[in-house]
């Protein structure tokens, strides 16, 4: 798969219009930012599970994609066991480090909650087409045309980032300068190299402003959209899921005692 | 949809910062459905014209206009969608990640209804011979593949004028041929007026009803039927760098003869497999095996095959910054000298002196903000003393006609000016191989005839040449050994590092 046409079996969730899952996505995390304890994040990251299984996403995609999500969860849950504020009893102390009842249920509240908000972060960004998300925000959402086809076109360019790093790479070493001078040398060149990419990025992206420009992208006229990008019934109730997701994180935490506002 | 009339009346086109206008005192007038090569002196103007008549020069800010320049009585900047513009580079055209959504892109922006989009596709497509799926994804095209999706895209547009800034000059001959193809069909079909720019004028020459020259000084230097316009000025448009088929540029005098050129071997393969190894992988994927050569001093090699075969790759790797991907490269004590036998092992500043490589894009290889630093890298990296330095740069910038830029920055250069800095940087520290990738794509004939007479000349010394091409020009001027890749394997698998 590359960055822009990423490899999305024919998933339930990847007819879901972008939009929708973005309000989801969206949703689910300021719910659950509202407050930090372990019973609002266990309860979300339960009904998510429940639904993860009509997504379509097959284990092995699920795994992989998510991987990012299941390693930073415990480290942050054990960082917090370690140095989070304390309160409560003493479980266990070394010099500066103590664990404490209250930092264990910090600690639990904060790694259940990077799962609860990165897992559907990730499941439904990634069986996502940015051009179906282009065409929802400026469709659905109206957001500026302009802006939005600018940053979709420009999107195209990252995916040549990793060519010209290493063609702009060997080319230093046929140069010369391509080794030595230890880790400052090493560190210099890296510098280089990310501002020769600057500068090809840059060059590249004006010429395809002028090729946009060419077809007649950007001016005042009205835009006609080829891709319809529709907000049906199974859009709204997706979106009404993942409010109600919300809702019983928030709802169980509340009545469990357990919920801590923020902001208070 | 008809073809529309271009007209200009004493237009004139200075760009901002610049003392000398790009185009002056312009008369022309083209009628609708004609056929138009446009011909000149590199800095004759042409590109300007072509972006003026595409509406994408820009505004009083980003220059002075004088006279005017009209496409069916409008203004250009006002008949936007009645003219269609395809670019010499196939990579920075692409706009979306599919086929069909790049096609249907200028049709969106021209305010074309839904329903009327995706048949205007279909034809557009089939005009142009893509014979893909709508949903097909733009990354895997070829080059030739990605012009003729641009020339799909503006065909959707139904312009009632197409302009080609040398469509074809990063193409290999069957891209070539595969473009203007498409074009000449397209252009019958809907009666379009056709502007190109093309070096190479034996590509156009039998399809366009006429030839426009413009002058550097300004105005038109010829202009009527091609026939006449070829014969009348043909000498002196070969002597500005234009490919005239019956001025072909001069073949370089050698001092040696293919008998006795061939001195000891350098590099070396067997059974040599190339590949690249993609990222965060950590197995190369195959690209062509089963290589065998000998790179001998005095001799130039010539890697030939279509695109896709791994040509690139293969020299990337003879040239010691790729790892082999099987097989054996061993470079002979005559090429390394005290070191080991892999290039690919040495140090960079060690690469210097034995093996120069000049990339296929010159600005991949571009380092310092002067044309004069660029060229003292190697030198310095040699540890060469500042005068010694001096020397060997003052003489690259004479020879290959660089020191009227000695203080410019390499990237605002021209194309041809660009691939003789490239070839300089290199010669500055007097490798005993050079590899060039690509070394004439896209260069006028004067250019050619440089490189081609600076290549023989060290031949003649003893220097080894490897060229990646699909020149046969090239080939037929200077190759002893012609090493061909067979056409694309069917799969590539991966294979175990060597």
């Amino acid at each position: 798969m590359s960055l822009l046409t990423p490899d999305i079996s024919a998933s339930a969730i990847s007819r879901v219009n972008p939009v929708a899952k973005l309000a989801v996505a969206l949703l689910i995390s300021v719910a659950l930012m509202l407050s930090i304890d372990w019973v609002s994040a266990a309860t979300a990251l339960l009904l998510e599970g429940l639904l993860l299984a009509w997504c379509g996403l097959n284990a092995r995609q699920f795994w992989l994609r998510t991987a990012p999500v299941w390693i930073a969860a415990p480290f942050a849950m054990l960082t917090t066991f370690l140095y989070g504020e304390d309160s409560g009893s003493v479980l266990w102390s070394f010099g500066f480090i103590s664990v404490t009842e209250g930092s264990i249920a910090l600690g639990l509240a904060i790694g259940l909650r990077v799962l609860a908000i990165g897992i559907p972060g990730i499941v439904l960004l990634a069986t996502t087409d940015p051009t179906d998300l282009a065409d929802g925000l400026a469709q659905v959402l109206r957001l500026p045309a302009r802006f939005v086809l600018g940053a979709l076109a420009g999107l195209r360019l990252v995916g040549m980032f990793i060519d010209d790093w290493q063609s702009l790479a060997l080319a230093r070493r046929a140069r010369g300068v391509g080794d030595g001078g230890g880790l400052r040398g090493r560190a210099r060149r890296f510098v280089g190299l990310a501002f020769a990419l600057l500068v090809l990025s840059v060059r590249r992206g004006s010429k395809l402003a002028t090729a946009m420009e060419a077809r007649g992208f950007g001016s005042d006229e009205p835009r006609s959209w080829a891709r319809p990008s529709v907000f049906g019934r199974w859009d709204t109730v997706v979106v009404l899921l993942g409010a109600l997701i919300a809702a019983t994180a928030i709802t169980t935490a509340v009545l469990a005692g357990t919920w801590r506002f923020v902001l208070a | 949809m008809t073809g529309a009339r271009v007209t200009a009346a004493d237009w004139g086109w200075r760009h901002a910062g610049r003392s000398r206008p790009a185009v002056s005192a312009l008369n022309l007038d083209i009628r609708p459905g004609e056929r138009v090569l446009l011909l000149g002196a590199s800095g004759a103007g042409k590109s300007t014209l072509m972006h003026a008549l595409a509406g994408v020069l820009g505004d009083d800010e980003d220059g002075d206009e004088t006279g005017a320049l009209l496409v069916d009585g409008q203004r250009p900047s006002q008949a936007r969608g009645r003219v269609g513009l395809v670019l010499q580079d196939p990579d920075s055209q692409v706009v979306l990640a599919r086929v069909g959504d790049d096609v249907a892109f200028g049709c969106e922006n021209l305010g074309v209804p839904r329903d009327e989009i995706w048949p205007r596709v279909a034809t557009a497509l089939t005009e142009v011979g893509l014979d893909l799926p709508v949903r097909h994804p733009t990354s895997a095209l070829s080059g030739g593949q990605k012009q003729r999706l641009a020339l799909a895209g503006v065909l959707a547009m139904r312009p009632g004028l197409v302009l080609l800034d040398e469509p074809t000059a990063n193409l290999d001959p069957d891209g070539v041929v595969e473009v203007r193809d498409a074009v000449v069909r397209s252009v019958a079909a809907s009666g379009a007026t056709l502007i190109v720019i093309e070096h190479r004028v034996a590509v156009w020459q039998d399809v366009v009803d006429r030839v426009i020259v413009l002058d550097p000084g300004g105005g038109v230097l010829a202009d009527g039927a091609t026939e006449a316009v070829l014969t009348a000025e043909g000498e002196r448009l070969a002597a500005a760098g234009v490919w005239i088929p019956r001025y072909p540029p001069a073949r370089p005098v050698r001092s040696t003869t293919p008998e006795n050129r061939a001195g000891e071997t350098l590099l070396s393969g067997d059974a040599l497999a190339v590949g690249r190894v993609p990222f965060a992988r950590k197995q190369a994927v195959v690209v062509a095996d089963g290589i065998r050569f000998d790179v001998r001093a005095g001799t130039a090699t010539a890697i030939t095959g279509a695109n896709g075969t791994g040509k690139s790759t293969l020299a990337l790797t003879l040239a010691g910054l790729l790892k082999p991907a099987g097989g054996t490269l061993a470079a002979e004590t005559a090429l390394a000298g005290h070191l080991g036998s892999a290039p690919r092992r040495w140090r960079s500043r060690d690469l210097l002196t034995r093996i120069g490589t000049v990339f296929q894009d010159p600005e991949h290889q571009f380092l310092a903000g002067t044309v004069r630093d660029e060229l003292s890298i190697g030198p310095k990296a040699l540890g060469l003393t500042s005068a010694q330095q001096a020397e060997r740069v003052d003489e690259l910038l004479s020879r290959l006609r660089l020191d009227h830029l000695a203080d410019a920055n390499p990237f605002t250069l021209s194309g041809g000016e660009k691939r003789r800095l490239s070839v300089a940087t290199v010669l500055a520290t007097r490798p005993r191989l050079l590899v060039l990738d690509e070394p004439t794509f896209g260069q006028d004939s004067r250019t050619w005839a440089e490189l081609v007479s600076l290549l023989a000349e060290l031949l003649d010394t003893g220097t080894a040449v490897i060229a990646v091409t699909h020149d046969a020009d090239f080939v037929a001027a200077l190759a002893d050994v012609r090493l061909a890749l067979p056409a694309a394997r069917p799969a590539t698998l991966p294979v175990g590092a060597a």
